[in-house]
């Protein structure tokens, strides 16, 4: 009876619409893919009770102050103006030079120093590569530092840096620098440019990995064709190359700049958190302002001002990643 | 230019082998540097040392790191499996809003969850626990492989699915039966990803696991050998090789899924 309702009434549906949707239904019963919401229900669970919950909650902390006896009080953006007036954050008298010049320099000197050197190591070495016996190991060789857990690559960094056990102080020792030949781990302005430089080492091997990938699918032709035009080396890479290899270039100068944003362990591992605040960085700041200064408010706007900053990058490449 | 690939890549070498020779020697020999090799006793005592250290042994810290990292990688495997080939098949209402907020969430620093994170595992009795750095890893993992198992699964043929959905086959064993048998490198490039993640972490461990005897390897090696005043390079040096050793291995036997599942997503597309 039902069954006959429903088919008069629909009678005067256009039947465009309503015939596949009817077979779909005889088909695959009323609601024909309630069960798909399975195949999501487990990641969303574990992504809202554990990363975006407390996402939010630390945006929210950043806007009060937590009181004695787990009470809180809105004081809206003084979190914010206490951060960022804060000498550890931006060390205004010691600008431009010495460290420590604060956290948020600190990072924008990370970005300033390792992201050109090794963007261009990587890029060289690929190009060199290209044309060597054995590249395959010299890559393997290089791209260890990424393979090395960031903890031991900062262990590793101030054995490389220590006076006595270091090979860097030695070196300059024995080449007669002596402003270099000394203890980088006590001297502030050379343990930031110490950790700056040598994370170098830990990081190229990426660089040079995607660039060595990307240069393969380049087509030969371009450069044979190129080359019975007697077009120099160098104006091939300028305009055939490095044209070509503009979006890894964007994707690796990001996924650099996020690795460069969130610097912890390697200073963490190479000073032992005791290096003073001469190397700190923003994620070690938040540590800090929580763990030692039980100021969860401030830990909280240092945390939201890094993640802003990393969305921000994170922006440039996202449509290619999603894809 | 051989000759400069190749010094380039000994260069690269450098730390290692310092690392190396300090570890299998004794502390006298190193006192004029670990590369001055005027008297050379190799041995092993350095590693035993560090294995059996009374106070921080790294073998329970092995233990630990691979009690970590096995579920930790199980775990987002097969969740973020099922939900990327969710976003890769499936059409429904704001499903690109989704799948972007999701891959968003993939460049948020560790110290952006870290307090609420503290907080809750309190709350859940789970501070302290194993358990709470398992989970904590398994959702942070999330994103990036829902990210990279959605576009594995877009770039599959989709004809093999469309005839099993014509002979009567539903989404779970079209996704099981045909979907996961294809997936196997994807899926090994992002296991071993997420387990080299996982045994790498140092932040969540320092966080959410105060007791010594639940530490992993990462926490371990910042800690041991190191006095007041010194510090023992040997035990150093090889807790420092024995922590870099399983994702090196890993890194070694699975190079070619390791490499593609790292510029996978970044040269495709």
């Amino acid at each position: 009876m039902g069954g006959y309702t429903l088919v008069t009434r629909i009678r005067h549906i256009p039947s465009k619409i309503l015939l596949p949707l009817l077979s779909r239904i005889s088909r695959h019963g009323l609601r024909p893919h309630a069960g798909r919401a399975l195949f999501f229900t487990p990641a969303l669970v574990l992504l809202v009770l554990l990363v975006i919950y407390p996402v939010l909650q630390t945006i929210f902390l950043g806007f009060y102050l937590e009181l004695p006896g787990g009470q809180r009080q809105f004081t809206g953006l003084d979190n914010y103006r206490a951060v960022l007036t804060d000498p550890a954050t931006i060390n205004v008298g010691n600008l431009p030079w010495p460290p420590p010049l604060g956290t948020l320099i600190h990072n924008a000197l990370w970005i300033v120093i390792h992201l050109p050197i090794s963007l261009f190591a990587g890029l060289w070495l690929a190009l060199l590569l290209q044309e060597t016996k054995g590249a395959s190991v010299v890559k393997s060789c290089i791209f260890l530092g990424m393979v090395t857990p960031m903890i031991v690559g900062g262990v590793i960094l101030r054995f490389l840096l220590e006076a006595g056990v270091g090979v860097v102080p030695s070196f300059f020792g024995v080449i007669g620098v002596r402003s270099l030949a000394v203890n980088w781990m006590v001297h502030r302005e050379l343990l930031l440019l110490g950790l700056i430089l040598g994370s170098v080492w830990l990081w190229t091997g990426f660089s040079l990995i995607v660039y060595s990938a990307g240069l393969t699918t380049i087509p030969k032709d371009y450069f044979e064709a190129a080359r019975v035009d007697g077009t120099p080396p160098g104006r091939m890479f300028f305009r055939i190359t490095f044209p070509l290899l503009k979006p890894l270039t964007l994707v690796i100068v990001v996924m650099t700049i996020l690795w460069e944003l969130k610097i912890f362990d390697i200073v963490v591992a190479a000073t032992n958190f005791g290096g003073g605040v001469g190397a700190d960085t923003l994620a070690l700041q938040v540590y800090r302002f929580f763990f030692y200064d039980s100021n969860a408010g401030k830990a909280a706007v240092v945390a939201s001002l890094l993640t802003l900053l990393t969305l921000i990058s994170t922006s440039l490449i996202l449509r290619r990643m999603a894809k | 230019m051989h000759l400069i690939a190749w010094s380039i890549a000994l260069a690269w070498l450098v730390p290692f082998l310092g690392v190396f020779s300090t570890a299998v020697r004794p502390v006298s020999e190193i006192t004029n540097g670990w590369w001055n090799f005027d008297r050379l006793n190799p041995s092993l005592n350095n590693f035993i040392a560090a294995f059996t250290n009374p106070v921080l042994p790294l073998s329970r810290a092995y233990a630990n790191s691979f009690l970590i990292a096995i579920p930790a990688t199980l775990i987002p495997i097969f969740v973020a499996t099922l939900a990327g080939y969710g976003f890769a098949r499936f059409r429904f209402p704001m499903r690109d809003y989704l799948f972007l907020s999701i891959v968003l969430l993939m460049s948020i620093p560790q110290q952006m969850i870290a307090i609420p994170v503290f907080k809750i595992m309190l709350d859940l009795n789970l501070y302290d626990n194993l358990l709470s750095i398992i989970l904590i890893h398994s959702a942070w993992g999330l994103p990036w492989i829902i990210l990279f198992m959605r576009n594995f699964t877009r770039a599959l043929p989709l004809e093999v699915e469309e005839a099993a959905r014509v002979d009567g086959a539903g989404d779970f064993k079209i996704f099981s039966k045909i979907v996961i048998p294809m997936a196997v490198p994807a899926l090994a490039s992002a296991a071993v990803l997420q387990f080299m993640w996982a045994w790498n972490d140092y932040f969540f461990a320092l966080i959410l696991l105060p007791t010594q005897a639940n530490w992993p390897v990462t926490r371990v090696v910042t800690s041991i050998g190191s006095g007041a005043l010194t510090t023992d390079w040997g035990i150093l040096s090889a807790a420092s090789i024995l922590t870099m050793l399983v994702p090196l291995v890993l890194y070694v036997v699975t190079q070619r899924y390791y490499i593609r599942g790292m510029i996978g997503w970044t040269i495709k597309g």
